[in-house]
């Protein structure tokens, strides 16, 4: 009877909460495939559901459509430069902090850190104006750069964790076989380091993936812009076809919520043990 | 066999100098991404901030001085409600159920998915002739006119506020599971063989272990609250009236309307809110990494 009681109270927690999380998720599902009547009739349920919404988003068959597959296309390339470059900056320097023990390694850690405590519209200002003066406003360069900056700090950070994890031995034993620097980063580092880098690489690439502010402010041009910005162009009209713009907007938040799922486990623990180490 | 024994000696220097070249190439490639993307923005925006005609002109605006006291709001509520929030639910999650992990990996949804099609999604649900909210209102309890979730100043303000929790509340909530799961569970244990009610658990066991990541992780949230642009912009675009812009939306919008000084300035003030909680977070980010 008691543990009766206790999974009563626990759902009466449980229900809300899920009602609170999925509702905007389920308002956005029902909307894409709403027609224009029953979406402005603020429907629970759609009279005639239909896919007629994704269709026209396939086709591009709308004004503010025009370019979906383009931005979509933008959304990817960006995503991936980031999470290659990423990739590429962090392990080098995790690899020069941590196991070559560059001087000073630590101290640009921890100032790369710090970029964690500009509030991120407030960089984004001055760093507008930089890309200005690199003449770089406008180009998805910036935008790859913007995003690697912000997505480099925590990177490092949680390859250095796991870099100081590896037994100082193999080190030791390569370097007695007469391993230099970089044998050991491509013999020794890298294969150990594997799962890491994947979890880094996909952080990476959904950070910039999910990304909005930066985007809409160094991209402006409706054939650079990812597909964020893209939607956001909805906001200016008054009478938007909000149905569409739900069915793009589903098509654009499955593929982050996928990778998120696929790799749940690991996201989740390198995230949350890396913060509450801190 | 023999004759690696003697080449490690000889090359002990060469593989020292080595070190520290590939060293310094290796984190080249970040130094330079950081010099040229946060130090020189961020000394530049100082350097412009240096105006003082800039902030004459921010102070003589009245949308500056509402957007003030907006952001200070904005801050105390969404940050404490959702530290609560989270604070309770992760008692919730920690609970050992199969089906309390299904009900979690649902919850963790808002922080996976990207912030414009999920606010836009809020923004129609809330609209007040059409959106589902008021429309079911209307046919479950015949309310002829909803609220104005966005065309009243105040009920607007606090649905951005409630929008902000909705997409950062997962994040946080796992910070504190995971800080629950690493007490040690024997004490527990100990506690309710003394007879210890669940208040008292809490109150003696959970409360003082969890305290100093709460607080740090608290004051983390502010920095990045004061930095969400997205919940105030998508959701109501700082309207009704420009009612309701907090400082990032504002200097955005001064930006945007090619007033940088004035973008940088409304940042600046920020200053005295902001410092004081980055040089608590350092200090205590530094002890951290040197245990």
């Amino acid at each position: 009877m008691k543990k009766v009681l206790d999974e009563g109270k626990l759902l009466l927690i449980a229900i809300p909460v899920l009602v609170w999380t999925l509702l905007p998720i389920y308002h956005l599902f029902v909307l894409s495939i709403s027609n224009q009547e029953s979406m402005l009739a603020g429907k629970l349920w759609p009279d005639q559901p239909t896919l007629q919404n994704f269709q026209i988003v396939f086709k591009q068959q709308h004004y503010y459509l025009h370019n979906f597959w383009l931005q979509m296309f933008n959304s990817f390339f960006i995503a991936v430069s980031t999470g290659l470059i990423t990739l590429f900056v962090a392990t080098f320097a995790a690899f020069a902090i941590a196991r070559l023990k560059v001087k000073g390694g630590r101290t640009i850690m921890n100032l790369a850190l710090a970029t964690y405590l500009i509030p991120a519209a407030f960089l984004a200002i001055p760093m507008y104006k930089a890309m200005g003066s690199y003449g770089l406003l406008n180009t998805q360069a910036s935008l790859i750069l913007a995003m690697v900056a912000l997505a480099s700090p925590y990177a490092i950070w949680v390859l250095k964790q796991a870099s100081d994890k590896l037994p100082k031995e193999l080190d030791e034993a390569a370097v007695m076989d007469g391993a230099t620097s970089i044998q050991l980063f491509r013999l020794v580092y890298l294969p150990l380091m594997k799962p890491s880098m994947v979890v880094i690489g996909i952080y990476a690439l959904l950070l910039a993936w999910n990304e909005y502010l930066y985007a809409f402010l160094l991209l402006s041009s409706e054939r650079a812009v990812p597909l964020a910005v893209g939607l956001g162009l909805f906001l200016s009209a008054d009478d938007a076809p909000w149905n569409l713009l739900m069915a793009a907007g589903l098509l654009y938040a499955i593929p982050p919520a996928v990778i998120y799922y696929m790799f749940r486990k690991n996201m989740v623990g390198g995230l949350t043990s890396g913060a509450v180490k801190s | 066999m023999t004759a690696p024994l003697s080449a490690p000696r000889e090359d002990k220097s060469g593989f020292t100098r080595d070190r520290a070249m590939w060293g310094a190439i290796m984190l080249a490639p970040y130094v330079l991404v950081f010099a040229v993307m946060v130090v020189y923005p961020v000394a530049y925006g100082l350097w412009l901030g240096l105006n003082w005609n800039s902030y004459k002109a921010l102070f003589a605006d009245p949308i500056f001085l509402r957007t003030v006291v907006n952001t200070i709001v904005f801050l105390f509520v969404a940050v404490n409600l959702k530290f609560l929030i989270a604070l309770l639910l992760s008692g919730f999650f920690v609970q050992q159920r199969a089906w309390i992990r299904i009900v979690l990996v649902l919850f963790i949804l808002p922080w996976a998915v990207p912030s414009i099609p999920t606010i836009l999604s809020f923004r129609v649900m809330l609209n007040p002739e059409n959106g589902m909210v008021n429309q079911q209102l209307f046919q479950w309890f015949g309310i002829m006119e909803g609220p104005g979730w966005l065309t009243d100043p105040t009920l607007a303000f606090m649905c951005s506020i409630f929008v902000h929790i909705w997409k950062s509340l997962p994040f946080w909530t796992l910070i504190l599971i995971t800080g629950r799961l690493a007490i040690a569970q024997d004490l527990y244990e100990a506690a309710s063989v003394d007879g210890a009610n669940r208040w008292q658990q809490f109150r003696f066991i959970t409360w003082p272990s969890l305290a100093t990541l709460y607080v740090t992780s608290t004051m983390l949230s502010m920095i990045w609250t004061l930095g969400d642009f997205n919940s105030v912009y998508l959701l109501t675009g700082g309207g009704p009236g420009d009612l309701n812009h907090v400082l990032a939306t504002l200097g955005i919008r001064y930006m945007r309307n090619n007033n940088l000084d004035l973008g940088i300035a409304s940042i600046i003030v920020a200053m005295p809110l902001i410092l004081p909680m980055v040089f608590v977070m350092v200090k205590r980010l530094s002890k951290g990494a040197d245990a």
